[in-house]
């Protein structure tokens, strides 16, 4: 009989102590979000998206092998001489045109080791985590600023001026076998023994 | 009185009749399940530090308008083994069980729906009704959770109904009338006159009252809680373990309408107890248009002090949602017939003696 007893004023006493836990937490500030719109205060070094400066890439590829899941790739293209490509904001002069960039953010493990080597500070973490995509083709980001034309044009200009420094090297070659031979041409004291050394020499 | 003062304008009784029917309907219950579903919402958010709806409208005030706008638009679907007719019955019974009810609450002392006698006893019986759409539902979803909900819905219902109806017992035993409004005006004047603390008696049966109306406030109150299905009590639909009962099967308007039902029962139950033990429309401190002598002032006013009871009495319930976990079904029967019945018996008893004094 004492236990019923008991039993009824401790329900009663304890449903009033658990109202007012509830009730004092009806004016606890609320301690979520708005998300979308309010966003959390990421930590000082966070780690997410990657982005490139390319007005400061030189190209040199550091990035590319520096990543554990090679998911960088980077194609260059020698400029030609005549051709500024300008200055990095450190002062680092440009040789090369950069006509790929790509990282791939599917295959991206966000370890941050692409950004201690690169000598500009061009390629650095973000504060943006909100990119997922449906097709997994949208997270290839090309980063490269040329356009695809401008690529082939500056591939083309390359071949052209190798073909070019090709044709004068041979231009050259020839003028100086042609030299060489109107050298040789005088001087008739040894002519076999001369072009077996040559041979040799070639071997 | 609403209809009279409708009658001597128009002079017609289908009219008035029909205005005095439909104004709970659409002045009170729409407004308030509108705003009671806002309020269930932001009041459960905040308890547990959260912020609740917050893009429709202002701190999203017009929250419940969207959900009601979306439930219009949804697909009516009735799956294809259910037994049609009473699947396509049981909201409306649901529903109209609900809204009978209204007919006798006295909102103030001109409003009315209807002056009946035997108000209490009409509302009692009148919300048997929605045992049986309840149980309807169940059954004809032909879903083995709903059918649970709705079994589990009835026997629940029926044992709480015991501690219920012997509480109102000793109430009109005390005062002996059965019709609210004059239970109503009863309890008039100043708050010492509520029957929470002895109704109108005096002297030392007022005194020896007023223990017995706190505890006979505190099983009404938990036994209702119980009838309308809400945490602690909401067995028939704990959504953990039986997905929603009884409304599992439903979609669209007609899931609406138990809604509605739901939170229109919530505040016809809260009424019961505002009128048996608050006081029901009448001013704990005297109206206002009685010292300003403005007479047109105090239905108002009783109108404003009603539903303020009435609201409140809602507001513990959402309370006390967000604080107890569910109980068991053993020890929910364990509490209603160990706890609740013997305390309501001794209560009636003991009254009994006292009003004999």
């Amino acid at each position: 009989m004492k236990t019923y007893f008991l039993n009824f004023w401790q329900g009663l006493f304890t449903i009033l102590i658990g109202m007012k836990v509830t009730f004092k937490h009806l004016f606890v500030p609320a301690v979520t979000i708005q998300y979308p719109t309010v966003k959390p205060q990421m930590p000082e070094r966070e780690r997410n998206r990657l982005y490139v400066n390319m007005d400061d890439c030189i190209g040199c590829d550091q990035c590319a092998r520096a990543c554990p899941v090679n998911c960088i790739e980077i194609e260059t293209v020698k400029s030609l001489p005549e051709e500024d490509l300008g200055k990095t904001s450190n002062g680092k002069k440009k040789v090369l045109w950069v006509t790929k960039f790509d990282i791939d953010f599917a295959k991206c493990c966000y370890c941050q080791l692409c950004v201690f080597p690169c000598p500009t500070d061009c390629i650095y973490m973000t504060d943006v985590y909100e990119f997922s995509e449906f097709s997994r083709d949208n997270l290839l980001y090309d980063f490269a600023t040329l356009l695809p034309e401008e690529r082939i044009q500056k591939k083309k200009n390359f071949e052209e001026m190798q073909a070019k420094k090709e044709a004068e090297k041979a231009e050259a070659a020839k003028k100086t076998a042609e030299a060489k031979a109107a050298a040789q041409k005088p001087q008739e004291e040894k002519p076999k023994d001369n072009s077996k050394e040559n041979k040799e020499e070639n071997k | 009185m609403m209809y009279d003062w409708l009658y001597n304008l128009t002079g017609s009784d289908i009219l008035s009749m029909f205005v005095v029917s439909l104004l709970p309907l659409f002045l009170f219950i729409l407004p308030f399940a509108l705003l009671a579903v806002l309020a269930e919402r932001k009041v459960s958010a905040h308890m547990q530090d959260r912020l609740g709806p917050m893009r429709v409208g202002y701190h999203g005030i017009l929250q419940t308008v969207a959900d009601i706008i979306k439930l219009l638009q949804k697909e009516d679907v009735v799956p294809s083994a259910t037994d049609k007719t009473l699947f396509n019955f049981a909201p409306l019974l649901v529903f109209m069980g609900s809204y009978a009810a209204f007919a006798a609450i006295p909102f103030s002392g001109f409003f009315i729906g209807s002056k009946i006698d035997l108000g209490i006893i009409f509302i009692v019986g009148v919300t048997g009704l929605v045992v049986a759409g309840i149980l309807m539902a169940g059954w004809a979803s032909n879903n083995k959770y709903s059918l649970l909900g709705a079994m589990r819905s009835a026997a629940q219902i029926i044992s709480y109904e015991i501690p219920t109806l012997l509480i109102i017992l000793t109430v009109i035993m005390l005062t002996g009338t059965l019709s609210l409004y004059d239970l109503s005006e009863m309890q008039t004047q100043y708050f010492w006159n509520w029957m929470i603390l002895g109704g109108p008696a005096v002297g030392l049966q007022k005194i020896l009252l007023i223990p017995l109306m706190i505890l006979g406030c505190l099983i009404i109150y938990t036994s209702t809680l119980a009838e309308v299905n809400r945490t602690p009590f909401d067995i028939p639909e704990a959504e953990s373990e039986l997905v929603s009962g009884y409304h599992t099967e439903y979609s669209g308007m007609k899931f609406a309408m138990f809604f509605l039902a739901e939170y229109a029962n919530m505040f016809a139950v809260s009424a019961i107890v505002a009128v048996l033990f608050f006081g029901g429309y009448q001013s704990p401190f005297g109206y206002l248009g009685n010292t300003l002598n403005l007479p047109w002032l105090i239905p108002i006013e009783q109108f404003f002090w009603f539903t303020a009871k009435g609201l409140f009495f809602v507001f513990v319930q959402m309370w006390l949602r967000w604080t107890l976990p569910r109980f068991r079904v053993d020890q929910l029967m364990a509490f209603c017939w160990k706890y609740l019945i013997p305390f309501s018996f001794v209560i009636l008893l003991l009254v009994g003696l006292i009003s004999l004094m």
